[in-house]
């Protein structure tokens, strides 16, 4: 592409080329279009863009319904109580002679590996928004922004590698010290919570960083100048007046990240194991939902079966409570914009 | 209010907060650092012209990356082929033509949830709608209707079964959303005197979205589709799901074949408990890094070279 805007002849294809002055060529014209023609061919146009719209609607009416029946399928099952997978607390569908199908040890686990990821990231990446949208240079800024930018593009099967193969044995150096407490409750076995979680937070931090960053940079000036002329120091300025500025801004980055987190699989399907318990014990093994749709559709349960089908009704849950996070967080920039214009 | 701060205290702060700053933002650029050095430490040793033209084997050393590139490869271009259009053309329904009705503001907001939906409930849609089109053709693949010869190029089978077109579309399904939101935003920085300027001139409302909006907007749309891209290529969670190969000798033939893709493979040898598969894991990595490099940087090249002021 030469230039944004094509030449003026694409536009006015009935009418004579050539500058004022050029005797008419009548055969340039051509034979005119009807206006019934070019009108139907508008509203055809406009017709199948409207229908590729309409697609993204089909997709989540597609998403729901096929959750909602398999979901549905599962709990027929007489393994199955409604009850128990709201309240129980024991998931075991594939050990053991009486299978249990209690949601909350997986919810549990995405907890424990989301709070971890959540307090190394939320903090990191909002300091480092608030040095890059208030402290730093132009030059400083410009070589930072591209090194985030790779970050945020990074598979995140790469994290989980790097959980697994760098993270992890840098724990396992602690084992030593952690041995002597709690009989030993703590020390970092191959598969563990922190190691994923700590992944995970280096995933979401450019997403924290960059989303924080759009919305503190969307505060104006007056607000800065008039907090300089007020005596504040830069600290006062930033951390008391453009941030709460912009609180519904990085709220809902928050919001996001955390919901990418919960989302997230390939990192904790590498690095968290595969023992679905309710714990808080950052060094413990867990399995998050995630992680258990994994297991099951690597091919470790038979297809049509019960553990089978109870991947869609832990699908469902996921795709609940990262809908809950999403909308809470448009929720939030509607409703507690600051508007200063 | 608190006790007045003293000068000395306000100095103080300020001087703290900016080292916070300083060492918070040091953090992200050295686990940076220390993650793309650890991976290159580790897999460098794999990367030689081998490791791009063999395909999986059980042992360490006579294995590559040509079957998951090549599947990678064949993925991403139906997901680019589906995706570009249906969300670009919705991009445009939204912004140029449609009225802000119920029903828009129903859809826009629809969009921006779609974009939170983790990627492996994507799959499991993909599972169903096209591995296994909801039943429609039976419940498995021998009774599937055939159109086509399965050695040719065009052999089409429904359903589509665990087939590089399956797992094309689910990813187009992931992607969707990011390209219909970066579409739009393209669209929405034209100034809207380009649009009156056509409109005045007598061209209908699709000969100036055509002929003016859109060829102004293909550096927005470019950038926004390239990254979108790059997310499809690293994406694994949904196609674990609509039943991606794990171990595979074969690159694809048509859109029937079976295939593996790139993430999957580093997925499956940092599985393994062997320190050689591992290696290899670093070495697939490296490939895939190369490949999302360069796409970042045809995705800046583009944004500098062809954006230039409107007005």
């Amino acid at each position: 592409m030469t230039s944004p805007v094509p030449p003026a002849s694409d536009l006015t294809s009935g009418l004579p080329r050539g500058g004022p002055g050029t005797p008419l060529d009548l055969r340039s014209l051509g034979r005119p279009r009807s206006v019934r023609t070019r009108d139907l061919r508008e509203r055809l146009i406009v017709g199948s863009l409207a229908i590729a719209a309409t697609f993204s609607v089909a997709v989540t009416f597609g998403i729901v319904l096929v959750l909602a029946t398999e979901t549905l399928g599962f709990f027929r099952f007489d393994e199955v109580s409604v009850a128990e997978f709201f309240t129980g607390s024991e998931w075991n569908p594939l050990l053991g002679a009486e299978k249990h199908f209690g949601i909350w040890p997986l919810v549990a686990g995405t907890l424990l590996v989301t709070v971890i990821a959540a307090s190394f990231a939320l903090p990191l990446g909002l300091v480092s928004a608030i040095y890059l949208s208030e402290y730093a240079s132009p030059r400083v800024r410009s070589a930072l922004k591209p090194a985030l930018e790779i970050l945020a593009g990074i598979p995140t099967v790469v994290y989980g590698f790097f959980a697994l193969m760098v993270i992890t044995p840098l724990l396992q150096r602690l084992n030593p010290a952690l041995e002597g407490i709690a009989d030993g409750a703590f020390v970092f076995g191959n598969y563990n919570a922190l190691s994923a979680g700590l992944a995970m937070g280096i995933m979401i931090l450019p997403i924290v960083c960059s989303l924080s960053e759009d919305a503190l940079r969307a505060v104006p000036r007056g607000l800065r100048d008039g907090a300089f002329a007020l005596g504040g120091t830069r600290f006062d300025v930033s951390v008391k007046v453009v941030v709460p500025a912009a609180l519904s801004g990085i709220v809902a980055a928050f919001l996001l990240a955390i919901s990418r987190a919960i989302g997230e699989t390939m990192i904790v399907a590498l690095a968290a194991g595969g023992v679905a318990q309710i714990t808080a014990n950052p060094s413990a093994e867990v399995q998050t939902m995630t992680a258990y749709m994994v297991q099951i559709f690597l091919g470790d349960a038979p297809a049509g079966g019960v553990e089978y089908k109870s991947s869609y009704a832990v699908a469902a849950t996921l795709f609940v409570i990262t809908l809950l996070l999403t909308m809470l967080g448009q929720y939030i920039l509607r409703r507690f914009r600051e508007e200063y214009d | 209010m608190a006790t007045p701060r003293t000068n000395a205290t306000r100095v103080f702060q300020n001087r703290a907060f900016l080292w916070v700053c300083l060492v918070a933002t040091n953090v992200a650029v050295l686990v940076l650092a220390v993650l793309l050095l650890s991976i290159f430490w580790q897999g460098f040793g794999e990367l030689d012209w081998d490791f791009l033209t063999k395909s999986a084997s059980r042992k360490a050393e006579d294995a590559g990356i040509k079957a998951p590139l090549w599947g990678s490869i064949w993925v991403c271009a139906i997901c680019a082929l589906t995706a570009l259009p249906l969300g670009v053309g919705t991009a445009i329904y939204l912004e140029e033509f449609a009225k802000r009705t119920r029903f828009t503001r129903i859809v826009q907001t629809n969009i921006l949830n779609l974009a939170g939906v983790p990627s492996i409930v994507y799959g499991i849609l993909g599972l169903t709608a096209f591995v296994r089109m909801f039943g429609l053709f039976g419940s498995n693949l021998e009774n599937a209707i055939e159109l086509g010869n399965p050695e040719s190029l065009f052999y089409l089978r429904l359903p589509f079964g665990s087939s590089v077109l399956a797992a094309g579309l689910t990813l187009m399904l992931v992607i969707l959303p990011i390209v219909i939101i970066s579409t739009q935003e393209a669209l929405r920085a034209i100034p809207s005197s380009l649009r009156s300027g056509a409109m005045a001139l007598g061209a209908t409302p699709w000969q100036t979205v055509w002929g003016i909006t859109l060829p102004a907007a293909v550096p927005g749309i470019m950038t926004g589709a390239i990254l979108a891209m790059s997310r499809a290529i690293g994406e694994s969670a949904p196609l674990l799901v609509v039943g991606s190969a794990l171990f595979l000798r074969f690159t694809p033939e048509n859109l029937m074949s079976e295939y593996s893709v790139l993430p999957l493979q580093i997925f499956n040898w940092a599985q393994r408990p062997q320190a050689e598969f591992h290696a290899l894991a670093a070495g697939g990595i490296i490939i895939q890094l190369v490949v999302l490099l360069a796409f970042n940087g045809i995705a800046v090249l583009i944004r500098q070279k062809l954006q230039k002021p409107l007005l």
